[in-house]
């Protein structure tokens, strides 16, 4: 279990940095951002399924994983809007974009499949 | 040192640029911040995968991780306008997202693993890359038949 842990800890981190950079890397920035929405914890979490679970358990994960996808795509949309509004400052709006995926996703996942 | 590649949405070489140089901007305070979330993050939905099973882990698996993080450290280096692009292209990475939740739902158990995540890492790119084009393409078109879609001002008479 914590040997578990800290492969998904190091690997994630690995993961989540390269994307990272590779955001850094790209101009224009709209082109950029795509990689504030790339595969990082999935690629771990898929990786691991797979190995530990088998694939029906990686497909179960995906299936529901398309409800995440949807609350990303509405919290980045709202990111774009506070990150805009000059009161809000940019950590105040990091953390609302938490909060807005948070609760699509639970909502969601209520949503028979 | 930059690169130009070339666009596919205008044909030119000059819109798409890879700048190594912009590497050394981000602190390395900020690679260890981009680098402990993404790994708690990563290990905070293990922990959900044990107790909740797979159906709830996977909608953690498309956590925003990398996005807030982006978000506020843009902010900080280039500007709010920026950072507002930043969280757009961010839209595009998460319909990309769902192209490869799709895929994986769909290979899993009929391709072996590594092609699985391979293909679907392939469908991610090329979805939020060719969603991103298109947008470029079709904020082009709606500037260019804005202009020839105005009215000329009326000859004073």
């Amino acid at each position: 279990m914590w040997s578990e842990l800290v492969v998904r800890f190091v690997a994630g981190g690995l993961i989540v940095s390269a994307f990272a950079a590779a955001s850094e890397l790209m101009k224009p920035k709209s082109l950029a951002g795509i990689f504030g929405a790339a595969p990082s914890v999935a690629l771990v979490t898929l990786g691991l399924g797979f190995s530990q679970q088998g694939p029906a358990y990686v497909a179960a994960e995906a299936g529901t994983m398309m409800r995440g996808a949807v609350a990303l795509l509405v919290s980045a949309a709202a990111a774009v809007w506070l990150v805009r509004t000059e009161r809000v400052p940019a950590v105040a709006a990091a953390l609302g974009t938490w909060a807005i995926w948070l609760a699509m996703a639970f909502a969601l996942v209520g949503v028979p499949p | 040192m930059s690169l130009d590649v070339w666009n596919p949405t205008t044909g030119s070489r000059e819109v798409v640029r890879l700048s190594p140089s912009e590497l050394g901007k981000v602190k390395p305070w900020e690679y260890l911040l981009r680098f402990f979330f993404g790994g708690l993050v990563t290990a905070a939905v293990g922990l959900v995968a044990h107790r909740f099973g797979p159906a709830v882990a996977g909608v953690f698996a498309a956590f925003p991780s990398i996005l807030p993080a982006a978000l506020t450290l843009v902010t900080r280096h280039d500007g709010r306008a920026s950072a507002a692009e930043d969280s757009r292209g961010a839209c595009f990475g998460a319909v990309g997202l769902l192209a490869f939740a799709l895929v994986v739902h769909a290979a899993a158990g009929r391709w072996p693993a590594w092609l699985t995540l391979a293909t679907s890492f392939v469908a991610w790119a090329v979805v939020s890359v060719g969603t991103w084009a298109l947008a470029v393409r079709l904020r082009r078109h709606h500037r260019a038949s804005g202009r020839s879609g105005r009215r000329p001002a009326r000859a004073r008479t």
